[in-house]
C-alpha cells in the first residue's frame, strides 16, 4: 500500500518537475509546481512527518503558489521569454551537466541505510515538533519571526512606487497601472 | 516505512537535478524562481527522510526553518521581479545584465 502510494507520488512529482522547467507558459509551470508540492506533502505523510506535510500544503500550496499565480496575473503577457538569442549555455550542454550532477547525487545518497525501525510514538506530530520548537529551538524560532517581519517590510518598501526626483511633478496615484 | 529510504533520496536527487536544469536553461525570471523552489523542496524531502531514518525530530525542524526562509525569499524575490518589470518591461534574466562587466 505504502509502496503503491509512493510510486504514484514519485511519478507525479517527477512529471511536475519536468512540467515546471519545460512548460511554455509560466502559469503552467506554477500549476506543475503545485503538483510537485502536493505529491511531496503525501511523501511527508508516508515519512511520519504530519506537521511538515500540513505546513507544506498551507505555506507552499496555499501561499507561495498563489503568490506566483498572482504575479503571473499582474505581468501576464510579458512574463514569458522573449524571442531573443538563446541562453549563454546551450540547453544540451546544461542537460548533460545536470545529468552528471544528478547521477553524482544519486550515488552519494543511495549509500544511506535502508531500513530504520518503527518510529517512537508521536513522532512528527504537532505536539512533538512544537515541543522541540519551543524548547531547544526557541531562539531560531524567534529569529524566524523577525526574518518574516523583515521580509514583510522589505516587500512593502519594494512594492512602493519610486519617489519622483525633488522638484519634479507629483507621483501618479499608486496601484493603477 | 515499507519503502526504503534510498528511494526517497533518489526522488529528491532527481528533483534537485531538475531544478538545477531549470535554473540553467530557462530565461524567464519567474520560472527560474520556481526551479529554485523545486530545489528547496528536494532538500526538504532529504531532511524529512533522514529525520525518519535517524528517528530524530531535528530534521523536521530544519524543514520548518527552510519553509520560513523560502516564504520570505519568494515575497522579496517576486517584489524585486515586479520592480524590474516596472522599470525595464521585461522579466527575462538575460535582459537584466547591468552588473555584467
Amino acid at each position: 500500500m505504502e509502496a503503491v502510494l509512493f510510486g504514484i507520488t514519485a511519478v507525479c512529482a517527477l512529471a511536475g518537475g519536468v512540467g515546471v522547467i519545460a512548460s511554455r507558459r509560466p502559469v503552467y509551470s506554477a500549476l506543475a509546481l503545485l503538483l510537485v508540492l502536493l505529491s511531496l506533502a503525501v511523501d511527508y505523510l508516508l515519512l511520519d512527518a504530519q506537521f511538515i506535510a500540513v505546513l507544506q500544503v498551507i505555506i507552499y500550496g496555499g501561499a507561495i503558489v498563489v503568490l506566483f499565480v498572482f504575479i503571473i496575473m499582474l505581468l501576464h503577457a510579458w512574463s514569458g521569454e522573449g524571442p531573443g538569442a538563446g541562453a549563454n549555455l546551450p540547453p544540451i550542454v546544461a542537460v548533460v551537466l545536470v545529468t552528471l550532477f544528478g547521477l553524482g547525487l544519486l550515488a552519494v545518497l543511495s549509500g544511506a541505510h535502508a531500513a530504520p525501525g518503527p518510529p517512537p510514538p508521536g513522532f512528527g506530530t504537532v505536539q512533538e515538533v512544537g515541543r522541540a520548537l519551543f524548547r531547544r529551538y526557541l531562539l531560531p524560532f524567534e529569529a524566524a519571526s523577525i526574518l518574516l517581519l523583515i521580509g514583510m517590510t522589505g516587500a512593502v518598501a519594494l512594492g512602493k512606487r519610486l519617489l519622483p526626483s525633488p522638484g519634479g511633478p507629483s507621483a501618479p496615484p499608486e496601484g493603477h497601472r | 516505512m515499507t519503502v526504503p529510504a534510498p528511494y526517497y533520496l533518489a526522488l529528491s536527487a532527481v528533483l534537485f537535478a531538475l531544478g538545477t536544469a531549470g535554473v540553467l536553461v530557462r530565461r524567464s525570471a519567474l520560472v527560474v524562481f520556481m526551479s529554485i523552489e523545486l530545489m528547496l523542496n528536494a532538500v526538504n524531502l532529504t531532511f524529512v527522510t533522514f529525520a525518519r531514518l535517524h528517528q530524530s525530530i531535528d530534521g523536521q525542524l530544519l524543514v520548518f526553518f527552510v519553509l520560513v526562509v523560502a516564504a520570505t525569499e519568494v515575497v522579496i524575490g517576486l517584489a524585486i521581479i515586479v520592480d524590474i518589470f516596472r522599470s525595464r518591461d521585461t522579466v527575462d534574466v538575460d535582459d537584466v545584465d547591468l552588473l555584467r562587466g
